[in-house]
């Protein structure tokens, strides 16, 4: 029977497979999927803290960070486009100006 | 003493099944070189945490994982993929070395989320005392959970539509193009893409 513990340890390793994209990753694209794998972890989090106290709370803010996840992917897949307009590239180490 | 776990079995080998899957779908998805075989492996994570999700007894998180993040985020970004039709990082070197065994400050990277991963388990192997398993009868049905959200949470909600609302105006001003036309062009090429 999994426990607490397990799921906790799962999403934990998830986090960290997130955190190494973004870390490691040279590419734009893969750098907000890399932040969506993070946001995952954490509702796995969020639901098995839920379970493991008997209410529905756990479930409730996910359904929160799904909606703050899908306006960030908006806004981010936006800028993204218009950054890939102006420079023809997603490698982030070639936007070194503020000012474009 | 066999009857036990013959009953816990199936949900043991189903955790781990699903849990196996989602840790080996995110990692192929920072390993790959096409963004848009990323987007389809973080979907197949996606499902397997959605039966995560069913086995601690949260169907209503479940299928919104599957319609709300795999349905419609997930197809945005594969639109915006197929959209900027640039599936390589495009330089040289990335071509010859695989992107994450890169030198230099990437390795950097690798070393701190593994850094990340051995102190987060001590911590929760270590830390608290060993759970139990989860106690039983207590499941949030989908009714509970929109009492809650439309009365408890009921000024959350609203502000959850008005940052949709913010977000929509916010990407549609800075992916048109016709606002940096009308300034002028600004400096950036006249691609028409």
């Amino acid at each position: 029977m999994p426990t607490l513990n397990h799921y906790l340890i799962l999403s934990a390793i998830i986090f960290s497979i997130g955190t190494a994209g973004v870390f490691m990753r040279r590419n734009l694209i893969t750098i907000l999927l890399s932040i969506e794998i993070m946001l995952n972890a954490v509702n796995l989090t969020f639901v098995a803290f839920g379970r493991a106290l008997g209410s529905a709370d756990g479930q409730i803010i996910v359904f929160f960070v799904m909606t703050v996840a899908a306006a960030e992917a908006a806004v981010g897949l936006a800028i993204v486009i218009s950054l890939f307009r102006h420079h023809e590239s997603l490698n982030p180490e070639q936007f070194r100006a503020l000012k474009w | 003493m066999k009857d036990p776990i013959e009953e816990t079995m199936p949900e043991t080998v189903l955790f781990y099944i699903f849990g196996a899957f989602a840790v080996v779908a995110s990692l192929l998805v920072i390993a790959q070189r096409n963004p848009v075989y990323s987007v389809l492996l973080l979907i197949a994570s996606f499902g397997a945490l959605s039966g995560l999700y069913v086995l601690l007894d949260a169907p209503f998180v479940a299928v919104i994982q599957i319609i709300v993040y795999a349905g419609a985020i997930m197809v945005l970004f594969l639109f915006v993929v197929m959209l900027l039709n640039a599936p390589q990082e495009d330089t040289e070197h990335d071509l010859k070395v695989h992107p994450l065994l890169r030198r230099g400050p990437l390795r950097f990277g690798a070393v701190l989320a593994a850094a990340l991963v051995v102190e987060l388990v001590w911590a929760l192997t270590k830390g608290g005392g060993e759970s139990g398993p989860f106690a039983g009868g207590a499941v949030a049905s989908v009714a509970a959970i929109g009492r809650s959200l439309f009365q408890e949470y009921s000024f959350q909600f609203e502000v959850t539509s008005i940052l949709i609302l913010v977000a929509m105006v916010g990407a549609v001003v800075l992916a048109s193009r016709e606002v940096l036309e009308r300034r002028g062009g600004g400096s950036g090429p006249s691609g028409d893409r």
